[in-house]
């Protein structure tokens, strides 16, 4: 645990960094840095409803980025987390559609496991060309992801759509998540709900998984050498489809947090991107589940500064620094890790 | 004639963007950062054409631009080692927000830039696509037929044997992304000049597109130059189609190259395989 706990550091290493970084970027704009951190803080850092956006936010990113982290870590790069959220997204919403008379006990269940279905059989094709053809998995999910995007608008244009709209009908009031501002009365206005604690608890789940169980260990160890794995008796090709279907079904819950949280129906590009933000989440949290959860959370509230302080600077400033951010890390980690292990 | 001119056109940036990919991979580097370079490139031609009144300097400023990103994702996966896939991922993230950035602060707009001129014909000629074939038989000839080219495609192989008789990996190497970013951002160039304007995202997954077309293209220019053609042949056909009242729901033909490349990488139609140290980052220690 001591060591998962190290890891997370990143996190912290990079927050450092871009505070850094963004007191350069506003002095060069001729901007006084010190206004904006005040307005950073009064407005998204200690603001109920800011801060909610954040997590809300935050949310749909832990479950991407857990799905990538999951991959990466057992050495498979997933990029198809995008794809795999919208196959997983659309068939929990048309489940939902289908069977409005079940109470929300069944109905919610019923949803979450069609969704890591949907998203779960979004992999199968990458998973297979990987296991049994050796095809590498960065084209073949990317290519997955962008046949997912072009269905799922067909399906939505052509037979989903309610009029005038690009989203579904709306679901049944059962299949909904309790907001936490209905829930414990906090983050007035803003829709993060349930399908946080979800994430949170799943980041619990495959921290314990992976450290913790011998599937676990197999795993990790396909990550870090497929031949010394393979000598000690692991099924790697099984494992790799194993991997990826499990990364898979993650991305496909993360729709949850839109679906099942907010709007109670599927539109047309809802994730904005979700699904690649996830892989730099899953990098600045140098791939370790717990790790996960602050770095989505740093992420989502790199998006919410630059929605709030887009009347001062321009918000792509915050999207700069997200790609700052991703190859700091990266570049330091290398530096750093790598002096450390020799 | 026409209708194959319209082809050419449409196909020519996936295929710049493609010989680029073609370039950096040769040479050992993943390079998923061709969407973000034709981006750079098509903000940089539209920014100087602009600045300037010539497109012939916004062509080359769209071409340094290419390269200026290039070579940051040289610098962070070469010398700093960096995961080559995590480099190229962070400089299309890097490309997306600066040209949103620059687009409000110089044109103050979010979706697009002042009107610039375009190139004007040669003849009956498009400059560009003139240019298209010249580079597309000069990478080919420069790639199988020069001392450069088997030095690159060597790298990308089997680095230590290259090492061992005095190529320098890491050199090869950078020229090749090099190179790469002056095809993409030619292409990029292409895109901007001809709609006489930058719009926001306006490579529209042809970068994308154009990793699709290395892999059908089995890794040669000519290869991906011919799979660039066949996907803006079923773009074109797609509006002919519809023209004719014939209805093919536009999301499908949008599929068609990436299922066509899960197809290839399937090993449907033989093995296709790229360079065998294509994506190992390379360091003369390990060996």
């Amino acid at each position: 645990m001591k060591a998962i706990l190290r890891e997370a550091r990143w996190v912290g290493v990079t927050i450092i960094l871009l505070a850094v970084a963004l007191t350069l970027g506003t002095l060069a704009l001729k901007q006084s840095p010190a206004e904006i951190f005040h307005l950073i803080a009064s407005q998204v850092l200690f603001d109920g409803y800011g801060l909610g956006q954040t997590l809300y936010k935050a949310t749909m990113l832990i479950f991407t980025g857990l799905a990538c982290s999951l991959a990466f870590r057992c050495g498979l790069f997933n990029i198809g987390a995008e794809g795999q959220l919208y196959a997983g997204a659309f068939a929990m919403t048309l489940v939902g559609l289908r069977f409005p008379g079940l109470p929300g006990i069944v109905l919610i269940p019923l949803m979450l496991v069609v969704a890591a279905a949907g998203g779960a059989a979004w992999a199968i094709v990458p998973a297979v060309l990987k296991a049994k053809r050796g095809a590498h998995e960065v084209i073949t999910t990317m290519m997955m992801n962008f046949v997912a995007m072009a269905m799922a608008n067909y399906l939505i244009s052509a037979h989903f759509h309610e009029p005038e709209t690009i989203h579904t009908a709306e679901l049944p009031a059962a299949a909904g998540f309790p907001s936490f501002e209905t829930m414990f009365g906090l983050f007035k206005g803003s829709p993060v709900n349930a399908a946080l604690i979800l994430g949170v608890l799943l980041a619990l789940a495959i921290a314990y998984f992976l450290w913790r169980t011998p599937a676990g260990f197999e795993w990790r160890a396909v990550g870090a050498s497929p031949d010394a794995a393979r000598t000690s008796g692991v099924k790697v090709e099984a494992a790799t489809i194993k991997i990826l279907l499990a990364s898979g079904a993650i991305s496909g819950l993360a729709g949850t947090n839109f679906v099942l949280g907010y709007k109670h129906y599927f539109e047309q590009g809802f994730a904005s991107g979700a699904g690649f933000l996830g892989i730099a989440v899953a990098l600045v949290a140098k791939n370790n589940p717990i790790g996960v959860v602050p770095s989505a959370i740093l992420f989502a509230f790199l998006s919410q500064a630059g929605l709030t302080l887009n009347r001062v600077v321009p918000r792509e400033i915050f999207e700069i620094l997200q790609a700052a951010a991703i190859l700091i890390v990266v570049i330091a980690q290398n530096r750093l890790g790598g002096e450390a292990k020799k | 004639m026409s209708f194959l001119i319209q082809v050419l056109r449409i196909a020519g940036p996936y295929g710049l963007a493609a010989l680029a990919g073609t370039f950096s991979e040769l040479g050992g580097v993943v390079n998923i950062a061709l969407e973000g370079m034709l981006l750079a490139g098509a903000l940089g031609a539209t920014l100087a054409a602009y600045e300037t009144g010539s497109p012939w300097l916004g062509v080359l400023a769209g071409i340094a631009a290419g390269m200026l990103l290039s070579c940051l994702h040289a610098w962070a996966s070469l010398r700093h080692r960096v995961d080559q896939i995590v480099s190229s991922l962070a400089c299309n993230f890097l490309a997306a927000g600066l040209c949103r950035f620059v687009l409000k602060l110089i044109f103050h707009s979010t979706s697009n830039s002042a009107r610039v001129e375009g190139l004007s014909a040669w003849g009956p000629f498009d400059p560009f696509l003139v240019m298209f074939f010249l580079i597309v038989g000069l990478c080919q000839w420069g790639v199988y037929r020069t001392r450069f080219g088997l030095r690159l495609r060597s790298v990308g192989e089997h680095p230590h044997a290259a090492e061992s008789l005095g190529v320098s990996v890491l050199g090869m190497r950078f020229k090749g992304v090099l190179i790469s970013g002056a095809l993409a951002g030619l292409g990029g160039a292409w895109l901007a000049l001809e709609q006489h304007q930058f719009t926001d995202g306006m490579s529209g997954g042809r970068g994308y597109i154009a990793l699709a077309a290395v892999i059908l293209g089995r890794w040669t220019p000519l290869g991906a130059a011919g799979a660039a053609i066949f996907f803006g042949l079923a773009e074109s056909l797609q509006i002919i189609l519809q023209a004719y009242g014939v209805q093919i729901p536009t999301q499908f033909v949008q599929m068609l190259p990436y299922l066509m490349t899960l197809a290839a990488v399937a090993g449907v139609a033989g093995r296709s395989r790229p360079p065998a140290a294509d994506g190992v980052p390379y360091s003369s220690e390990q060996g």
